[in-house]
């Protein structure tokens, strides 16, 4: 089984040689799907090692991400940040000045080309935050394709701007009642819409979950972050950071921010996950810090069920976090030791935004505050020649109106 | 009480050989445990075995249902709503299966048979009667561990086929289906449908060449012409969402109203499937 990412000169290590053959990462993964849909997954598998083995695959995705994207995002010091902690240097790997203000871009631009490869035109997706809605509508307009994103009623509530930004790109936004109203329930109304359309519909999966082989391909579209990091890290210290922190919702960012790191032994990687209001059941999303391994969604990972199998409710303040599983290869890095996970809190979340935007003048999103959060933390406990780097995976335009509604209950 | 008849996958192989015998095919009955309460239950699955069904799908109901359209979601959503549990599943098939002739099998979703362990979610399955599983999440590739504990347990494990299956696949996956072999009318997900699919019959028709296992028919299927014309080519028919809907529809009803109307309806199903030899 090739593990080839689109970039061949990454080595690869053991912890990087996954999936396998059945979209294994050790124990966790795999495709756990209603038959309906087996052929539609390998047909994409098929279309994927084809694309990557094709130098004109790359040669259009590279140009897209360089042209309408705005890649490479560049690295920044986070200068007062860093004063303020009194530790480590502080650094920013800027994805919120990606084209849609989130690492989202990535993978829509990849995997719509992936889409027109197989001939399939129409074009449906699920969204928490609407970040990674609006990067698939922003994709289907580039690419000419019809946009169909399954959003829960009440992330179309706390995320508005981006509902009338997919609108205006010419997407259909589905506010979907079911269950909690939020990620999880926009997943199962996108799969149950594929189980009916899979001929000629591609479902363009926002994170690095879904069955085999979703995380894969995710990753490896997400990964030109990390590759990014490292050469920017190379150039600019003539090393490798120390540390490098994303949050975790799917795991996306958190993903392709890792990967290229994963053999390189001597870079701390931690994952921040939903810490919510408390560490009682139901009051967070931090699957691998609380959860145990079960399936949900097409995938076997670390997910928050009851006793029983069911998925439990989860919270979080940040839309794009609130879900109940995250990707299989986390689970994987998790149980390998390889990658710290840990948790933060909403209202250190919500500290997290203001510090940043008052020291820094930059909104971040409300799930990358999450590991900011925890990096203001830990970088004030490290001596200050080690480099910390923070995927600031998104911009927050599209969270100012909720926190200021929230902002705005705590002040009575 | 004690019956001598088969258990397991030899109880569903015997339901079968006696349809051949008599000239008659299958009606299964989908219901969902727990809905609206477990009481319920039991007295709705013994109506459908009055009304003449061969067998029965008991769906346990799950949180994230993807291969399910509004109507069974909403069904499994009251279940739950209304505290069902799998130790309260297997508690009603007990009851049940003490008082009916058809195998229950139960359609489960791999999440739940995986969070409680294969080996104990099978061996709970088989001391409370459960004949087999359908599990409508769990393609050929990653059924080994549930294969061999459903194989050593005598119990059977139905596979599906659906219109999207290429043929050499199609032909692998009924080699591995015990039971019989489900055959989903539709690329999509449950819920009664007003016509059947173009191609379902001649689907069957190339399945039945294929195999000997028997082959059941079933998503989108709720009229008795329906049933009937499927089960001209097929082992027989799987009712589900147009029994559950009408099951929502009586839900107000004194208990003994709604099982009257499902005895009415499943009865009608199965005249209508056994004499379509
Ligand atoms: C800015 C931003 N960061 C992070 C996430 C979480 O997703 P993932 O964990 O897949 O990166 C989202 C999801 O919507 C997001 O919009």
């Amino acid at each position: 089984m090739s593990t080839t990412s689109p970039a061949p000169s990454a080595p690869l290590g053991p912890l990087s040689s996954v999936p396998d053959a059945l979209g294994r990462f050790g124990r966790f993964g795999g495709r756990y799907v209603p038959e309906t849909l087996s052929a539609a997954l390998e047909q994409l598998e098929r279309a994927y090692e084809d694309a990557i083995a094709d130098p004109a695959f790359a040669q259009e995705l590279d140009g897209l991400l360089a042209a309408f994207v705005g890649r490479p995002t560049p690295l920044l010091f986070a200068e007062r940040l860093t004063k303020l902690a009194g530790g480590a240097q502080i650094y920013f790997k800027r994805e919120d000045l990606s084209h849609t203000g989130a690492h989202k871009i990535n993978n829509t631009l990849g995997q719509g080309l992936l889409a027109m490869r197989m001939g399939k035109r129409r074009i449906i997706a699920e969204t928490g935050a609407g970040q990674h809605g609006v990067a698939t509508a922003t994709a289907c307009a580039r690419f000419g394709l019809d946009c169909i994103v399954y959003m829960g009623s009440e992330d179309v509530r706390r995320q508005a701007p981006n509902v009338r930004n997919m609108r205006f790109m010419g997407a259909e936004v589905r506010p979907v009642e079911t269950g909690s109203r939020t990620l999880r329930d926009a997943i199962n109304e996108a799969m149950r819409d594929w189980m009916g359309s899979v001929e000629n519909t591609h479902y363009i999966i926002g994170s690095v979950v879904g069955p085999h082989p979703f995380p894969r391909i995710v990753r490896d579209f997400q990964s030109v972050i990390g590759r990014e990091a490292v050469d920017q890290c190379r150039r600019q210290f003539g090393r490798l950071p120390d540390m490098v922190v994303a949050c975790v919702g799917g795991g996306s960012n958190a993903a392709g921010m890792f990967y290229p790191f994963i053999d390189h032994a001597g870079v701390r990687l931690i994952g921040v996950e939903a810490g919510g209001r408390s560490a009682k059941a139901g009051d967070h999303a931090a699957s691998l810090s609380y959860g145990s391994p079960g399936i949900l969604h097409g995938s076997l990972s670390y997910v928050l069920q009851n006793e029983d199998g069911q998925t439990a409710d989860v919270h979080s303040v940040s839309a794009g976090l609130d879900y109940p599983g995250v990707g299989p290869e986390h689970s994987y890095w998790r149980d390998a030791g390889r990658v710290e996970y840990t948790s933060v809190t909403d209202s250190e979340a919500l500290d997290a935004f203001d510090l940043v935007a008052r020291r820094e003048g930059i909104l971040p999103a409300l799930e990358t505050s999450h590991a900011i959060a925890w990096a203001v933390k830990e970088a004030a406990r490290r001596p200050a020649d080690e480099i910390l780097v923070i995927c600031l995976s998104g911009r927050g335009d599209k969270d100012a109106a909720e926190i200021a509604r929230l902002r705005g209950m705590v002040d009575g | 009480m004690e019956k001598t008849m088969p258990s397991g996958t030899a109880s569903i192989a015997a339901v079968f050989a006696a349809n051949r015998e008599q000239q008659r095919k299958a009606l299964a009955p989908f219901v969902t445990a727990g809905d609206p309460d477990v009481d319920t239950t039991v007295a709705i699955l013994e109506a459908i075995d009055r009304a003449g069904a061969s067998l029965c799908e008991l769906g346990v109901p799950y949180s994230d249902p993807i291969a399910d359209g509004a109507v069974i979601q909403a069904s499994y959503t009251r279940a739950l709503d209304n505290g069902m549990t799998i130790e309260a599943l297997f508690a009603t098939v007990k009851r049940a299966a003490a008082k009916v002739r058809m195998p229950i099998l139960a359609m489960a979703s791999y999440s739940i048979i995986f969070r409680r362990g294969i080996d104990r979610f099978v061996a709970d399955a088989k001391a409370a009667g459960l004949a087999g599983f359908v599990v409508p999440d769990l393609p050929v590739e990653e059924s080994d561990d549930l294969d061999a504990a459903c194989r050593s347990a005598g119990l059977a494990l139905v596979r599906l086929v659906t219109p999207t299956t290429p043929p050499d696949r199609a032909e692998a996956i009924a080699r591995r289906s015990t039971g019989f072999l489900y055959c989903v009318s539709v690329a999509g997900v449950t819920g009664a449908r007003t016509d059947l699919p173009a191609g379902l019959i001649d689907r069957v028709k190339w399945l039945r060449t294929k195999t000997d296992v028997p082959i059941l028919v079933g998503f989108g299927i709720s009229t008795p012409e329906q049933a009937k014309a499927v089960a001209a080519v097929a082992d027989g028919v799987i009712v589900g969402s147009a029994l559950v809907r009408h099951l929502a529809e009586a839900g107000s009803k004194p208990r003994e109203e709604l099982v009257r109307g499902v005895e009415d309806y499943v009865g009608k199903l199965a005249a209508a499937v056994g004499t379509s030899c």
